[in-house]
């Protein structure tokens, strides 16, 4: 069989991005939660808080690097593997992605060494501070990537110079008809992805009847931000896809499975197998009219269907379409979860509800398959467009021989899952360990655990060493 | 026009500035990776880790910061060079993933400790290899036919040296990071390595210099042309006086961990500032040898620049937030100031 450059480029890509966004979409959300706890130790003194902060804090030291390593192979493989496209969308995309390392990972870099090493070396106040930086930094860098990325699905604000773009306006190129939306959809997606893992994290806790009250607080709280965060997800989804239907009819018309070239009176399908050949769906189990309720607000509505252009210009329908019902699934049974746990709550059972917590214990990956789901329906949903109408993605592959993105391809696939199970094994060993507990942390105010103690010992140190000019004494004991 | 030219000048001068930055804070940190097969102990392999775990994801930062001001400020030379380069830099971000987990995996393993060890020293070591390999094709030039992009160019035998040289001076700069940051038995260790790689890599320094005046005859004009040789002479005369005194303040730390050596005056900080020094030297030289070129004898940097509106817009985010992010980076090496402590700090 002939290799193909531009399918194992492609490959490549959507595996590497695939893996990346996994860790990302949880750091967004358990920053935040970080910094949220840690807020409520300082303002409460309540230790408890600082015991989910501590606790939590190391599973996303480990998230983080995954994060970061796999981010730095991104930001070379648009080049490595999509040459043309560099040169031709590099004015563009260059400078937004310029900015996203200068406005935000430069300010992550700078506070995690704070936030994960410096709890001895700074004030509480001063931690703080550093934990919040990092979580906004997260927002920010999702802000500016996800800017670009929307460029790409809904193009404005250019004009096409001698084979390349150049922009016009960056005010319409940042917020670019999709931007605000799918901005706000996956800041919404990450932090309900960790919202889930601790949720599940804690429930597994009361499960097994260990560190009790650790885990009806975890449990708690994030039952309460999922009952707020689940249904808003839904709604902005919502406007999400009202903005896909007027801005990528035909992406649309995939998610929705609609082929017919007009088609009023859309029904919505629970299921069907779309056949790309025959141009129809088989085993269609539907809602009459409600496909057209939802996205034109009227029963009889009109929507373009995929027939509406050449068969060269469609996407893989099968693939958008089961996404799409995959991250909607996850997405109705999160609420689920969150209006169930909500009326435990108000009985007063949510603690002893053993058959409740069983299941969420399990629910740690469902977030990240969501976003991997979402993702897939706006990237293959694009196909064939790497620019939305404007430029073909199998046009602007780098001209490399098929062997050697073979070889790269295989390396980062044997890198990568060799990898994720390390990442898994550390995370179960983490949990499995569980907090440390309260009374262990309450020194954390006082002593040599005490916040800034390990600077000001420094510093004594450094005048004992002018004073004496005798080898330092060995601080061992410290801990 | 005029405006034009200085606008594109300022971001060659800006991507010289974000690699530069990258060679020095990654450098030492990498090096960290290369010298851990010298050290033997756990208690060593520890100290070694941790005198960097709060700083090298920052450090990485700036290769991605050089990475995007090439993809943004000169779109058509990150898409050749990109290219060109292709296994040259997939291995080396291999090895800067596997080096940068196994900060966060050593210290949480018990049993697969000695994987992790050899997961940061590979991958350190393989990281700056390929930086190196790279760095050498340049200088060297990529064939005119680039185009082909299937051609192994950066497979040479002086690309090949640049590759070691580039793994010596890293660990160089590594002694120089641990002379600052330990003492005792270890810091005498790190002088010792430090002042035989300082022979080495000024040895390097001198063979790549002499490689490249005698293959390329476009560096040799540039160098002895007219009189450039009388303005460019101060480059390697500062070399030397540099090396001479890194290699003096070095040997005074190590007499000094033995008993018998009387006292000297000992400076701990400033054979970092030695070696980083050296880097710049090295890298003024090669900005000598190359400019104007992205991809020497390819690409000059105004061939490949961006419009106007891409630079423009750059502009104020890189006046705002890099003196800002120069400000809290260096706020957070003196959060962590001093000698790196042997007990467990931190989350």
């Amino acid at each position: 069989m002939e290799l193909d450059v531009s399918i194992l480029s492609r490959l490549q890509f959507a595996f590497t991005v695939s893996f990346h966004i996994i860790f990302p979409s949880i750091t967004i959300g358990l920053a935040t939660l970080i910094a949220i706890w840690e807020g409520l130790w300082l303002k409460t003194g309540n230790p408890q808080y600082l015991q989910l902060a501590k606790f939590w804090i190391k599973p996303f030291a480990i998230t983080f690097g995954m994060g970061v390593v796999s981010g730095i192979v991104l930001s070379y493989e648009f080049g490595t593997n999509f040459s043309k496209f560099s040169e031709m969308a590099g004015a563009v995309i260059g400078p937004l992605m310029a900015y996203e390392v200068l406005t935000a990972f430069f300010l992550e870099a700078g506070f995690l060494g704070v936030m994960l090493f410096g709890w001895q070396r700074v004030s509480a106040r001063m931690h703080f501070f550093a934990t919040v930086t990092v979580a906004v930094g997260t927002w920010i860098s999702a802000f500016w990537i996800i800017a670009a990325n929307s460029w790409m699905q809904t193009p404005q604000g250019h004009q096409f110079v001698d084979g390349k773009f150049e922009v016009v306006s960056w005010m319409e190129v940042i917020f670019n008809p999709s931007m605000p939306y799918r901005f706000f959809h996956m800041l919404l997606a990450a932090f309900i992805t960790a919202t889930f893992v601790v949720m599940a994290t804690h429930a597994w806790y009361l499960r097994k009847g260990q560190h009790i009250d650790f885990g009806r607080k975890g449990l708690s709280m994030t039952l309460w931000i999922a009952l707020v965060l689940t249904p808003l997800q839904a709604w902005v989804g919502d406007l999400h896809g009202l903005n896909v239907k007027e801005h990528q009819p035909v992406k649309l018309a995939a998610m929705e499975g609609i082929w017919a070239e007009k088609e009023a009176n859309v029904p919505l399908l629970l299921f069907a197998l779309p056949d790309m050949k025959a141009e129809k769906n088989h085993y269609e189990v539907a809602v009459p009219g409600l496909a057209s309720l939802i996205l034109t607000h009227s029963w009889d509505g009109e929507l373009q269907g995929l027939k509406s252009v050449p068969a060269a210009d469609r996407p893989n329908v099968p693939m958008v379409f089961f996404s799409f019902r995959v991250m909607v699934g996850i997405g109705m049974l999160m609420i689920g979860v969150a209006l169930l746990g909500a009326y435990l709550r108000w009985r007063g059972t949510l603690y002893q509800s053993n058959w409740f917590l069983w299941p969420v214990s399990f629910m740690a990956p469902t977030g990240i398959i969501a976003v991997l789901a979402g993702w897939y329906v706006v990237e293959i949903g694009r196909q064939p467009w790497i620019i939305y109408g404007l430029v073909r993605t199998s046009e602007v592959v780098s001209p490399l021989p098929a062997e050697r993105v073979l070889f790269s391809l295989t390396l980062f696939v044997l890198t990568y899952s060799l990898l994720f199970a390390v990442y898994l094994y550390f995370m179960r060993k983490l949990i499995k360990k569980g907090p440390a507990p309260v009374d262990h942390l309450q020194q954390q105010r006082i002593g040599v655990k005490a916040s800034g103690y390990a600077l000001s010992f420094t510093k004594t140190l450094a005048t004992d060493a002018e004073t004496s000019n005798s080898p330092a004494t060995d601080p061992k004991g410290a801990n | 026009m005029e405006l034009e030219l200085s606008v594109s000048l300022f971001y060659l001068l800006l991507l010289g500035f974000a690699i530069l930055m990258y060679v020095l804070l990654d450098g030492f940190d990498l090096g960290m990776g290369i010298l851990y097969p010298w050290f033997n102990s756990d208690a060593e392999h520890d100290h070694l880790m941790r005198s960097v775990a709060h700083v090298w994801d920052g450090n990485e930062t700036w290769l991605v910061f050089g990475g995007v001001i090439l993809f943004g400020a000169f779109p058509a030379a990150y898409a050749a060079i990109a290219s060109t380069f292709y296994l040259p830099i997939v291995l080396m971000l291999i090895g800067l993933i596997f080096r940068g987990v196994a900060f966060e995996y050593r210290f949480k393993s018990d049993t697969s400790k000695k994987y992790w060890n050899s997961a940061f020293a590979i991958g350190s070591s393989l990281a700056a290899f390929c930086q190196g390999l790279m760095l050498g094709t340049l200088v060297q030039g990529v064939p005119t036919d680039f185009i082909d992009q299937s051609s192994f160019s950066w497979l040479s035998p002086f690309s090949l040296f640049c590759g070691l040289a580039v793994m010596a001076g890293y660990a160089l700069l590594a002694c120089c990071y641990l002379v600052m940051k330990s003492r005792g038995e270890l810091q005498h260790k790190a002088a010792r390595y430090g002042q035989r790689l300082v022979l080495i890599v000024m040895l390097s320094m001198l063979l790549v210099s002499l490689w490249t005046v005698w293959i390329e005859p476009e560096i040799r004009a540039r160098w002895f042309g007219g009189w450039h040789a009388l303005w460019l002479i101060p480059l390697p005369l500062l070399s030397v006086l540099a090396a001479r005194l890194l290699f003096r303040d070095l040997g005074r730390v190590n007499r000094s961990h033995k008993a018998e050596t009387a006292v000297q005056e000992r400076h701990e900080e400033r054979p970092f500032w030695l070696a980083s020094g050296l880097f710049l030297l090295a890298f003024v030289g090669l900005l000598v040898s190359v400019f104007p070129y992205l991809l020497p004898r390819q690409l000059t940097y105004l061939e490949a620049a961006a419009p106007d509106s891409s630079l423009m817009f750059m502009l104020p985010g890189i006046f705002i937030f890099l003196p800002l992010i120069c400000a809290y980076t260096l706020w957070g090496y003196k959060i962590f100031a001093g000698k790196i402590e042997d007990y467990q700090e931190g989350y």
